[in-house]
């Protein structure tokens, strides 16, 4: 009846007030794979995610989950979701134990199935060691990774994972990766909100991007990509009187227009070999003896999604250098 | 994949899961006192140490209207006063799981989320149990000596009585103030609305107008109510209210949770908005 995907949503409107934090969006997910919803601050992923949860009423539109209707099927559109929200959402007087406990049995599990599955989510998540201290002691990926078990009691057919990482160190960052890869192994749908372009590419097999309450691009991970022209290389140099020279080097190794910052005394071009390009770049200024402050690699951000795709930036500072 | 079988929700009844859901909830909420042991003993202790302050610091020095010991006065008084200071755990802890996202879990989850305000009730009508225990045995052990049988089990159910509905005002306010933080100055809040009332004095020996108010809080009725059940000095008062204690003792919580119930639900439907 879901016709496989899982989920759909057509046109879904949220007002608050005078502010649309969902304006039209539309959403479709197949079923089995990571799914990613990719924008800015305010964008309104949360407030997709909080809809197709049943948390939020959606104020217009459409949108079913696992083939249900998320409005008048909720009961039952619960009993087949998962939810990690933004923030770890765990009793944080109890031990990890007890709160896997304590959500089976409120997932109507019975007490013996849900210590049973207690001890088997502790095993997966690599939380037995800690499974009875206190919640309120773990670190925060230790944290994650609970609030991500108990999301997966009853092995739900589709989770929903607001911002899985952020704010989470890159060791803490890997481990819920490696834990969402092992769900979708096991036929889960995942729906994941981030800011990161490199988390959603990564993940997931498909990205819409958002903003403004709205769906602006809806594409493959490479697509996206290709987008935004890739990798780039770039290079800050000392005085303004040196940028033509760099522009001609960059020019040289690049498959693009190289572009210029005039103000920040940057330039910047795509380019495919990534590292080729950064050592012959490097080489030959040296060699033509051009002074510069530095020279990267930058993969593309978030940002030049937007970029790309609104023609104005986002207002995350970005994390974009990945320098040489 | 899991080797528990998750499958084929079960053979029960709705009325079924919302009872357990309820008890699961309640069982949180006493193991929380289980892994706080500090919490417990400061919630018991506040009531045993104000048991023993007043009523040895304040026993001498103060006068019961219609004569009787201040310590027999006092005792009631201090039962009503934890139970009305109780509203602040109450909200404290509802603050705490909506600001933290736990309610927001449970309500994603397929449980009935009545199920959520329910087991924080019943809860906190546990925890009253015990401590009103605890300070009744503490003022025995000062002296204190009330009438028992039914007129002892009335004025305690009366005690829970009250602070049943107070419930419902600490949900409503722990889903009102925005952060766990907000939720401490309540006791701002409550110690004035328990001074003015008749858990240390007798409204009649205060101000006029301020007897007034104190005399018609709802607090003081039920106070009234309990030393009247326990036998023990009253503080007469002519009012109307003061001579129906026993019925305003019944009459107020009612009240209280026609107002505050429907309002703790709105508060907590307004989140799905
Ligand atoms: N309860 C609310 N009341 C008023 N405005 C809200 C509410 N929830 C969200 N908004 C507004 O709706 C817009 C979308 O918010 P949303 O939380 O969905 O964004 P987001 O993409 O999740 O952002 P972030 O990356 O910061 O988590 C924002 O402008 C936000 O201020
Ligand atoms: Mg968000």
């Amino acid at each position: 009846m879901n016709d496989g995907y899982a989920v759909r949503a057509e046109a879904l409107e949220k007002r608050y007030g005078e502010k649309r934090a969902l304006d039209g969006f539309d959403l479709v997910v197949r079923e089995g794979t990571v799914h990613g919803l990719l924008g800015p601050n305010g964008a309104g992923k949360t407030t997709a995610v909080r809809i197709l949860s049943t948390l939020i009423r959606l104020d217009g539109g459409r949108a079913e989950v696992a083939g249900l209707d998320v409005t008048r099927q909720a009961r039952e559109v619960r009993a087949r979701i998962g939810l990690t929200g933004q923030y770890a959402a765990v009793d944080e007087v109890l031990t990890g134990r007890q709160n896997l406990e304590m959500f089976g049995r409120l997932f109507h599990l019975g007490g013996r199935r849900a210590r049973a599955r207690a001890v088997e989510l502790l095993e997966q998540f690599d939380l037995t060691d800690a499974a009875d201290r206190g919640v309120g002691k773990y670190s925060g990926g230790m944290r994650r990774r609970l609030d991500l078990a108990a999301s997966m009691i009853l092995a739900p057919a589709v989770l929903f994972l607001d911002e899985p990482t952020t704010g989470l160190d890159p060791r803490s960052r890997g481990e819920v990766w490696e834990s969402v890869r092992a769900l979708v192994a096991g036929g889960t749908t995942v729906l994941l909100t981030t800011q990161y372009l490199e988390e959603a590419d990564k993940l997931a097999s498909r990205i819409t991007v958002i903003d403004q309450g709205r769906a602006i691009a809806d594409d493959t991970p490479d697509g996206l990509k290709n987008l935004v022209g890739g990798d780039r290389v770039e290079v800050v140099v000392a005085e303004r009187a040196e940028l033509p020279r760099a522009v001609k080097v960059v020019a040289r190794v690049s498959d693009g227009e190289p572009e210029t910052d005039e103000d920040a005394l940057r330039v910047h071009a795509p380019v495919t070999d990534r590292v080729n390009a950064l050592t012959e770049v490097a080489r030959t200024l040296r060699d033509e003896g051009v002074r510069v402050e530095d020279i990267g690699l930058r993969r593309p951000s978030l940002d030049d999604v937007f970029l790309r795709l609104t023609g104005h930036r986002t207002d995350v500072p970005q994390s974009k250098e990945a320098s040489a | 994949m899991s080797a528990v079988d998750l499958t084929g929700p079960s053979r029960h009844g709705r009325l079924y899961w919302l009872l357990a859901d309820c008890g699961n909830i309640v069982r949180r909420g006493l193991t929380h006192y289980q892994r706080q042991p500090v919490n417990i003993a400061w919630q018991l202790g506040f009531p045993i140490l104000s048991v023993l302050l007043y009523g040895y610091v304040f026993g001498s020095a103060m006068t019961v209207p219609g004569g009787g010991d201040y310590k027999d006065f006092l005792m009631p008084g201090m039962f009503v006063m934890t139970m009305a200071f109780g509203f602040i755990n109450t909200a404290t802890v509802v603050v705490y799981d909506s600001t933290k996202g736990v309610i927001d879990r449970f309500r994603s989850m397929p449980m009935a989320s009545s199920a959520v305000v329910a087991g924080r009730g019943v809860t906190d009508l546990v925890v009253a149990c015990a401590e009103l225990g605890i300070m009744m045995l503490t003022a025995l052990a000062m002296g204190w000596r009330p009438d028992g049988g039914w007129g002892f089990l009335a004025a305690f159910g009366l005690l829970l009585w009250l602070r049943f509905a107070l419930i419902w005002i600490g949900v409503w306010l722990g889903l009102l103030v925005p952060n766990p933080e907000a939720a401490g100055g309540l006791f701002a809040v409550a110690f004035p609305l328990t001074m003015i009332s008749s858990i240390f004095v007798a409204p009649q020996l205060m101000p006029d107008w301020l007897g007034w108010v104190a005399a018609w809080n709802p607090i003081s009725s039920t106070a009234a109510a309990a030393r009247e059940l326990f036998g023990t000095p009253v503080g007469g008062g002519d009012s109307w209210v003061e001579q129906h204690a026993l019925l305003m003792a019944g009459v107020w919580p009612v009240v209280l949770t026609v107002i505050f119930l429907p309002l703790a639900v709105r508060r907590f439907q307004r989140l799905s908005r």
